[in-house]
């Protein structure tokens, strides 16, 4: 049965849309995954042990045509995101609705969301199967799909030529000789093999040389341009984030801390972190640099978050209520800001006073 | 299907038609590595000439090795009529160990062999699986490996009773555990790579991911690991007939004919050592062959 759906769908021309423009390509709810540390064998049998938070309810919508960075220190839950987004590892809870449909549905099956939304990995060199040819490594999602041999191994030319490999020279190499970055452009080329409408770029440029990684990202702007392509693109590299990406999200300790366009964000940050996650981007103006670290030490353990606001334990504005309340993911005006200091009302001495002058 | 048109936003490339440069395959850069080795070949000629003698044994043996003669028992190295000696029936030492080496390599190569095939299957299906289905084979596997080797193997036949056939199938229980092992650990690796990932991002299922992911990147290295068994297999083996419950007596074996020899340890020292020699010289050129086998594996170097 999902055969005869599968094939409906990839006949579908790419604006196959529901809802219009207006409607998010996807929308996470409350996604939550919780990683079981090594229990011994009692705590298996009565149930308990503890648990790492890596992800904890996470909400948000990526448009259609839209790149969303996310950006986070390390730990915070950015790859597991995109993990789970990629459904390699089950959610803990949460759903994921695909253009309108929900992820596992009948009305979608995963198979089907699986050839819709692909993914860059960091590491070129894993990613690439080394006793493959890049030609079969191309062909093979679309084989998976159904498509014939000699089709796919057509497509996978074609779009090493696209991505600027010529297909003659390189189609028949290993990926042991090639280069990282022409390891990537066949990375990107296999992940849009399947013709995808959503694509995870996973640290994707950030192990990268920094020329090459500009020739990767403007490569990956016109592909998105010509495919129509959503990305959702993770970097630690706020340069890159911003420069490449239509809206932010910054993400701490498993949870939202900010969501906004690019631009208002990288110039007006909400949230506390966002404040100081930014001021610890090196200026290339000598008068501006950053003498002192933002934000001292790590963040805390995921497996034992702080309570309340995760931050509180290093923002230079908490307060006691930040302990004990958790604050809300809101929306208002374009910008999503989960900090009380923005909720009226919560308690904080600075609640619904403007705190962007600072 | 019309997945084409969709894709139609490229040019069409009339690529399909046209020759592609194509890279050496993986194994015709093994083999390349392996021919500028000189360990490799050293060893590779040795085990060659060795298996050549042991086709060709019966053209080859200068007398026949099964005539007995009372008058010329225990005749030391370069004795008239016997250029290495005779053994304690009087039968010539040079014709045995070489159609001994067929049953040797035989049992060595035998048992290793299908052990590979059992143990490569055992191993890579709790290795991909994971969870509940690795622990339970797995842990069934640690069964049998927690018994040393040699202990187990003897203990089989043992049971079993004498005689070749079931030599080789206690050898063959023997190593199945040890190649799972390995099977399974590689496995493990290989699962976590980010293109099993993406094969499985790209909704293959997990018989497709085995057979074009897997398979390719795991029989490499258990293979080997299972080359470096055949000397532990021929040894073992030898062992099994020192104790009479291999190969039977007047076949030749070198394991048998060391046993057979060892009364004449004090008489004919250098006669009594030479199928010890012979189970050395083979059991080294097999270990030495699996090693540059791994190096010439080893993609990165």
């Amino acid at each position: 049965m999902s055969t005869g759906i599968s094939i409906e769908h990839i006949g579908a021309p790419a604006g196959s849309d529901r809802g219009g423009p207006a409607q998010p390509l996807l929308t996470v709810n409350k996604l939550v995954k919780h990683f079981d540390l090594k229990k011994s064998f009692v705590e298996t049998l009565v149930g308990g042990g503890k648990v790492v938070r890596a992800v904890d309810g996470v909400d948000f919508k990526i448009m259609k045509g839209e790149t969303l960075g996310v950006v986070g220190e390390s730990g915070c839950g950015k790859s597991t995101t995109a993990r789970l987004l990629m459904h390699l590892i089950d959610p803990s809870a949460g759903e994921i609705v695909f253009n309108g449909e929900t992820v596992g549905s009948p009305q979608l099956s995963l198979r089907e969301y699986r050839r819709q939304v692909q993914m860059v990995f960091q590491d070129s060199y894993s990613s690439l199967n080394p006793r493959l040819t890049i030609q079969d490594s191309i062909a093979f999602g679309p084989q998976v799909h159904g498509v014939p041999k000699q089709e796919a191994v057509t497509r996978a030319r074609s779009l090493l030529s696209r991505v600027g490999l010529e297909p003659r020279r390189f189609a028949g190499r290993y990926p042991h000789e090639l280069s990282g970055g022409q390891r990537q452009r066949v990375n990107i080329a296999r992940a849009l093999a399947c013709e995808p409408r959503l694509v995870i770029l996973d640290e994707a440029v950030s192990a990268l040389d920094k020329s090459v990684e500009a020739q990767v990202l403007n490569l990956l702007m016109d592909l998105k341009e010509e495919f129509g392509l959503t990305y959702l693109f993770i970097s630690h590299d706020l340069h890159v984030v911003r420069y490449i990406s239509d809206r932010v999200m910054v993400m701490y300790l498993g949870k939202v801390a900010e969501t906004g366009p690019a631009e208002a964000l990288f110039q007006e940050p909400h949230h506390p972190y966002t404040r100081a996650l930014l001021s610890s981007m090196p200026s290339m103006d000598p008068d501006h640099r950053t003498e002192q670290a933002a934000l001292a030490g790590d963040p805390p353990n995921p497996i034992d978050p702080p309570s309340g606001c995760r931050f509180h334990t290093r923002c230079p504005l908490a307060e006691a209520v930040c302990s004990q309340r958790v604050p809300i993911l809101e929306n208002r005006n374009q910008r999503e800001t989960a900090c009380l200091i923005h909720e009226p009302g919560s308690g904080h001495s600075l609640a619904g006073t403007a705190i962007h002058a600072s | 299907m019309n997945m084409t048109s969709t894709v139609a936003g490229i040019a069409p490339v009339p690529a399909a038609a046209e020759p592609v440069e194509r890279s050496p395959g993986f194994w015709s850069g093994v083999v390349r590595k392996l021919m500028r080795d000189p360990v490799a070949l050293g060893a590779g000629a040795v085990l060659l000439t060795l298996i050549l003698m042991a086709i060709f044994a019966h053209q080859l043996v200068p007398s026949d090795p099964y005539a007995t003669s009372m008058l010329k028992r225990l005749k030391p190295i370069g004795f008239e009529g016997f250029p290495l000696g005779s053994d304690e029936l009087g039968r010539d030492m040079l014709s045995r160990l070489m159609l001994g080496t067929r049953l040797s390599l035989f049992m060595g190569i035998t048992p290793v062999l299908i052990a590979f095939v059992i143990g490569s299957g055992v191993g890579i299906l709790p290795g991909y699986a994971g969870g509940l289905v690795n622990t339970l084979i797995m842990r069934t596997i640690d069964i049998l490996y927690a018994f040393p080797s040699v202990l187990l193997a003897i203990a089989l036949s043992g049971a079993l009773g004498a005689g070749i056939g079931n030599a080789l199938l206690s050898l063959t229980i023997v190593f199945i555990p040890q190649i799972a092992r390995v099977a399974e650990s590689v496995t493990t690796q290989v699962r976590g790579r980010d293109y099993v990932e993406a094969a499985r991002a790209s909704g293959a299922s997990p018989f497709t991911i085995v057979r074009v992911h897997v398979l390719g990147n795991v029989l490499g290295p258990i293979f080997v690991f299972a080359t470096s068994l055949i000397a532990v297999s021929m040894i073992l083996a030898s062992g099994l007939s020192f104790l009479g419950l291999g190969v039977r007596p007047p076949e030749p074996e070198w394991g048998l004919m060391l046993n057979t020899l060892r009364t004449a340890i004090y008489t004919q020292p250098w006669v009594a050592a030479l199928p010890g020699v012979m189970i050395f010289i083979t059991s080294i050129s097999f270990n030495l062959l699996s090693d540059s086998l791994r190096s010439a594996m080893d993609v990165k170097s």
